[in-house]
């Protein structure tokens, strides 16, 4: 009686395991294309695509370009996912004008196109953007910063770490957000270098590592050794940025600030490393771009912008240990669990 | 090693001709237009055109910047900003001597210096062996890239454009792409960033690395052209077929320029531990960009044979100048990379127009 109602069982569950199949594999493919696989911050990206995709049943095929930057590849991973007739295409895109017409060829294949992180130009190129609202985060920081300097802040000597020379749009954001934060005249909000104001000692570029970082801050201190507020583009920039004051014992003296929320990042801002950084939240893009194409798959349903932005904001949040009236933050600890990478 | 240039004129150029060691142009000595004495003597030379340009740039930014530039602080400075680029470019300078290219410097560099800090950091070795062991895989990395050249019969190009991937991948996925802090290796292994340290005389200020880079300099100059071996790479350079007929042993001395290359990236590795402090990925991505670049400036032929150490010293500071040099001008950082590009051309421009007496 046992073993005949455990073989029973087993029948069944090899028929509902049969019956799943097909269902499971209801037709629902999605890509995620990102600019590199190297870089943590779309690691952990894939990670949260990968994750959402098997609980919902999507079938997700990732692709990457070899180098930040490297437009042909992602050109070709669309068209294969054009040919692989996918419902939903995920984009991290590396060069925001030139895959444009792309995009465009996806959409009128019927795929729901999402940018995650970078916005396509026009931002209204792709279905919906997901994305952390980089100028806000670079507001944030310039917030805190000045907060921090208090009366100070009017004499500041600011050096700016920025991203690339082709001034991709993350960059600028983030750039311009700071100085709009720190209160500066932005001059033209769409490039960065093209203010007057006199506290800033100099742009340099930093490819976003620790070792751009390092040679930037060496050129900028060099130019003015007074500097006392480094912005930087990321948190590897940051910890280069910290190599090279601390070189010259020049490591007090200056105020760090970031943006990202890695998890090296965020111990740096525990130790004192780089006073304050706004923390994104790739996981949460990825997951949320999933369930979007489920939807537009199931009813055609096209995801929404948040109110006031013509993106859907993924959330930014302020870590640090040394809250400033006025700037809302998170604490290291909060940052600390929320981090990526 | 390039202190203080006070005069741009053509006399100093001329002055600094005959200090130099001529001996090997020892020509017939029928008579010759000034042109084509210039020519022979920078063909026989060829670290000479890079180091004018080099104190030209330096006393053009002295004047022009003025003595934010011109002290030794900013002059050391670049120093320090050139050493990992100058060390892997040596590095690559042995390998276009031969007639070969390797795009794989750079990854073999972030390679060796993640392994080393991941063994020692993660796993637990010894700092000693743990940077053996990296300077040991360095080495592999390069015997396998001669191999592929000399065994499988692959041009060098596409060799390390593949091995340039394999490596940079490999490493990605072994490190899963993890930066390992400053301050964590300097509380567990302080040795790792050795080359980081520093060093004042009055105002200047050297890292190890500096010195790292001038010494492997020499050493590299002195079995160049000292010894057989590094008369057989500039004769494999030259011209292969020949030098196997003079009993040169090809294959072998490629496969041992190719390990040694790849030793000395490792090293570069270790030193970039001490750059940046940290262990991380994603540095380094475009040093095989930066060090081919600094050898073609430096006036070694990247049709092999012809060329030199020095002038890949000279190529790398030229870059490092010129960068410092336009950021405390005031310029924004694109300029920088045009000049550099410019600078590429020029040097490729006046290689051919060398070359063209041994035609």
């Amino acid at each position: 009686m046992k073993t005949i109602s455990r073989a029973a069982l087993a029948c069944a569950v090899v028929a509902g395991g049969l019956t799943a199949v097909p269902a499971f594999a209801a037709d629902i493919s999605a890509c995620l294309i990102t600019k590199t696989d190297t870089n943590p911050f779309f690691v952990k990206m894939k990670e949260g695509a990968t994750a959402k995709a098997a609980e919902l049943g999507i079938t997700l095929k990732s692709y990457a370009g070899k180098i930040d930057g490297d437009n042909e590849t992602q050109v070709a991973a669309i068209e294969t996912c054009i040919a692989d007739g996918a419902k939903g295409i995920l984009l991290v895109p590396s060069d925001t004008k030139a895959i444009v017409p792309t995009v465009q060829k996806a959409r009128d294949a019927g795929i729901l196109v999402i940018a995650l992180d970078t916005p396509l130009e026009p931002i209204t190129a792709a279905d919906a953007t997901f994305a952390t609202d980089n100028f806000k985060a670079g507001e944030l920081i310039g917030a805190w910063a000045a907060g921090t300097l208090g009366d100070k802040a009017k004499d500041a000597r600011i050096a700016m770490l920025d991203l690339a020379t082709n001034q991709p749009t993350v960059g600028v954001l983030r750039d311009q957000g700071f100085m709009q934060g720190f209160g500066m005249d932005l001059a033209d909000p769409n490039k960065w270098g093209d203010e007057t104001d006199p506290r800033v000692i100099g742009h340099d570029v930093t490819s976003g590592n620790e070792q751009g970082g390092r040679t930037a801050m060496e050129n900028l201190m060099q130019k003015d050794p007074g500097v006392n507020v480094v912005y930087t583009i990321n948190e590897p920039a940051a910890a280069g940025a910290f190599e090279a004051l601390k070189a010259v014992g020049l490591e007090s003296q200056a105020l760090i600030v970031s943006v990202d929320g890695g998890c090296p990042g965020v111990q740096n801002v525990q130790e004192g490393v780089i006073g304050a950084t706004s923390q994104q939240y790739p996981l949460l893009m990825a997951s949320m771009g999933i369930e979007a194409i489920k939807q537009f798959a199931d009813d055609g349903t096209l995801p929404a912008n948040t109110p006031g932005l013509d993106f859907f904001n993924t959330g930014v949040n302020l870590v640090t240990d040394k809250p400033v009236e006025g700037v809302p933050s998170i604490s290291v600890e909060e940052g600390l669990a929320l981090c990526w990478g | 090693m390039t202190d203080q240039p006070k005069h741009t004129s053509g006399q100093d150029f001329e002055q600094s001709l005959a200090g130099s060691d001529t001996a090997v142009a020892a020509f017939d000595s029928e008579r010759r237009g000034l042109m084509s004495r210039l020519q022979h003597f920078l063909h026989s030379s060829p670290a000479m055109v890079p180091l004018f340009v080099l104190l030209v740039a330096t006393a053009t930014f002295s004047i022009v910047v003025g003595p934010k530039f011109y002290s030794p602080f900013a002059l050391t400075l670049i120093l320090q900003q050139v050493a990992i680029t100058g060390i892997v470019a040596t590095a690559a300078t042995l390998i276009i001597l031969t007639a070969g290219i390797d795009l794989s410097v750079g990854a073999i560099m972030v390679l060796t210096s993640v392994v080393m800090g991941r063994v020692a950091m993660i796993d637990g070795w010894p700092t000693p062996l743990a940077i053996a062991f990296g300077i040991a895989l360095g080495g592999a990395c390069g015997w396998i890239n001669g191999m592929l050249v000399t065994k499988v019969k692959l041009p060098p190009f596409i060799v390390t454009l593949g091995t340039w991937s394999v490596f940079a991948a490999a490493m990605f996925i072994y490190s899963s792409n993890e930066t390992i802090r400053s301050q964590e290796i300097a509380a567990e292994h302080p040795l790792l960033q050795f080359f980081g340290t520093t060093f004042k005389v009055g105002g200047a200020v050297f890292t190890y690395a500096v010195f790292l880079m001038v010494i492997l300099a020499v050493i590299v100059w002195y079995v160049l052209n000292h010894t057989a071996w590094g008369r057989h790479v500039y004769a494999i350079g030259d011209d292969p077929e020949a030098a196997e007929l003079a009993g040169v042993r090809v294959d072998r001395t490629l496969v041992s320029v190719y390990v040694v290359a790849g030793i000395i990236c490792a090293l570069a590795g270790w030193a970039l531990i001490g750059r940046i402090g940290a262990i991380s990925p994603q540095s380094g991505q475009n040093e095989n960009i930066n060090a081919i670049t600094a050898v073609v400036i430096g006036g070694t032929s990247l049709f092999g044979g012809r060329g030199s150490i020095l002038g890949t010293l000279f190529g790398a500071l030229i870059v490092g100048v010129f960068s410092l040099g336009l950021r405390l001008w005031g310029t924004d950082p694109q300029w920088t990379q045009l000049t550099v590009g410019a600078l590429i051309i020029v040097a490729v421009a006046i290689d051919q127009w060398i070359r063209r007496i041994s035609s």
